[in-house]
């Protein structure tokens, strides 16, 4: 139960956050979404997201902060093994399978579905 | 006739031959679907895509105008047209089907009145017999061009607003009995620095105002000569900064003198936000529910100031600010 509660507090803390960007800060949906994932990149980069990721679990792997944490998490592991050249093998080594997925299941929707306008 | 730098009063007032209203399933539930000609049955209209809809749309609302005028594509002598979509090719595959000689504008949202203003000057010079001033908008095809398309159901602040699926056409000639277009006042473009495309009413407030008082110095009328001067598409929220800015100006409207088209059209339905806008909104506001209470007698002079935002996607995207304008039109009905 008190995971649930945990992950309920800091998944909601994040989207209200994303909310205020966008309603105080007049921020556009796409601005908030890319700020949302350099911010998990640099979380990542300085070592927090993980421990977030402990604490509240799905609460932090949820939303899209954990996407940037994720493209600097494989950006990083192929830069170990191959250098330089492994930041730009690697950045999509760990999200490819989401991205990969957005774009085939929205193929088969819209072949399926039109948009209600 | 000019009148001051950018007024034109028509020594020959132009009259209105026919005018229509065509709108979209969404608007057959608004507050004034009983000033409509049609509607369609869905966003689609048989169509493949919302750009095609809106075509369907203008070609509708032309064939309206027509079959109430008991007029013939062949008796058009120009067709004034213009839209929303990338270089207004709504209007321009309009026309291509209806064979009358054409002339594409774009002035935003303004452009009803803008078409309605060069249409009446053709006619009162002499350049026409018959002219026919179009413009339609889509709510679908507007959301994917200047924001998000619909269906990646992005969240909108309470200033947004709702275009307007639909289309008006209207019909001058320099004879009839309909109602008469006495006068125009073609606008500058203000631009305030506003930079949000979800609160263009507030962009647009300041050019409305502009145009408005303009015209009431150029024409030397006081605001109680109309029994109604209406603004194209603010929304609530541009509505009540003009209301400010009049009041700053020291203009004083007496109650129920002033409103937008853009509040009339839904209402204070929350499915709206900050109420209509579009192309379609002025026009079907104008040709249907106004031209509708000037046949009743219970309105005789009005002003009509079309407001349009004069940004592209490209230029939002480069966070340029929200250049707006705003055209009016004075019509007289007296029987």
């Amino acid at each position: 139960m008190e995971q649930f509660i945990r992950a309920f507090l800091v998944g909601g803390a994040i989207c209200a956050i994303g909310q205020v960007m966008m309603d105080v800060f007049r921020m556009t949906p796409a601005h908030t979404m890319t700020a949302l994932v350099a911010a998990g990149a640099v979380l990542g980069g300085l070592g927090w997201y993980d421990k977030l990721v402990d604490f509240a679990g799905a609460g932090a792997t949820t939303p899209i902060l954990s996407f940037g944490n994720s493209l600097l998490k494989g950006a990083l592991a192929e830069a170990e093994m191959h250098g330089l050249i492994g930041v730009l093998t690697g950045i999509f080594e760990i999200t490819s399978a989401g991205i990969s997925s957005a774009i085939i299941f929205g193929f088969l929707a819209a072949l399926v579905f039109k948009p209600k306008g | 006739m000019l009148l001051g730098r950018q007024s034109w009063l028509f020594d020959n007032s132009p009259r209105i031959i026919a005018a229509a209203a065509v709108g979209g399933p969404f608007e057959s539930k608004c507050q004034i679907a009983e000033d409509f000609d049609q509607f369609t049955s869905d966003l689609w209209m048989e169509q493949d895509s919302f750009e095609k809809a809106e075509v369907k749309l203008l070609e509708l609302a032309c064939a309206k105008a027509l079959e109430k005028a008991g007029l013939k594509n062949d008796d058009i002598n120009f067709l004034l047209s213009g839209d929303l979509d990338n270089q207004i090719t709504s209007s321009s595959f309009a026309a291509r089907g209806l064979h009358i000689p054409y002339l594409g504008i774009f002035s935003a949202c303004s452009t009803s009145m803008e078409s309605l203003a060069l249409a009446s000057k053709i006619v009162d010079n002499n350049g026409a017999n018959y002219v026919m001033a179009a413009t339609a908008s889509h709510n679908a095809a507007a959301e994917k061009q200047f924001r998000y398309p619909t269906e990646y159901g992005a969240q909108k602040p309470p200033t947004a607003q709702w275009t307007v699926t639909g289309a008006g056409a209207v019909i001058l000639g320099k004879q009839g009995n309909g109602p008469r277009i006495i006068s125009a006042t073609i606008g500058k473009v203000v631009d305030m620095g506003i930079s949000d495309p979800f609160n263009m009413g507030a962009a647009m407030a300041p050019a409305a105002v502009d145009t408005i008082e303009t015209h009431l110095n150029e024409l030397n009328v006081e605001p109680d000569y109309y029994d109604l001067i209406a603004t194209g598409d603010l929304g609530f929220t541009g509505y009540s900064i003009v209301q400010d800015l009049f009041r700053k100006k020291g203009i004083c409207l007496k109650k129920n003198l002033y409103v937008d088209c853009g509040t009339i059209i839904y209402g204070k339905d929350p499915k709206v936000f900050s109420g209509a806008s579009g192309c379609a909104c002025s026009a079907i506001v104008t040709y249907g529910h106004f031209l509708n209470r000037m046949r009743r007698g219970e309105l005789k002079r009005i002003l009509v100031a079309a407001t349009g935002a004069l940004l592209s996607p490209m230029s939002y995207q480069q966070k340029e600010s929200i250049p707006g304008i705003a055209h009016a039109v004075s019509i007289e009905y007296i029987q």
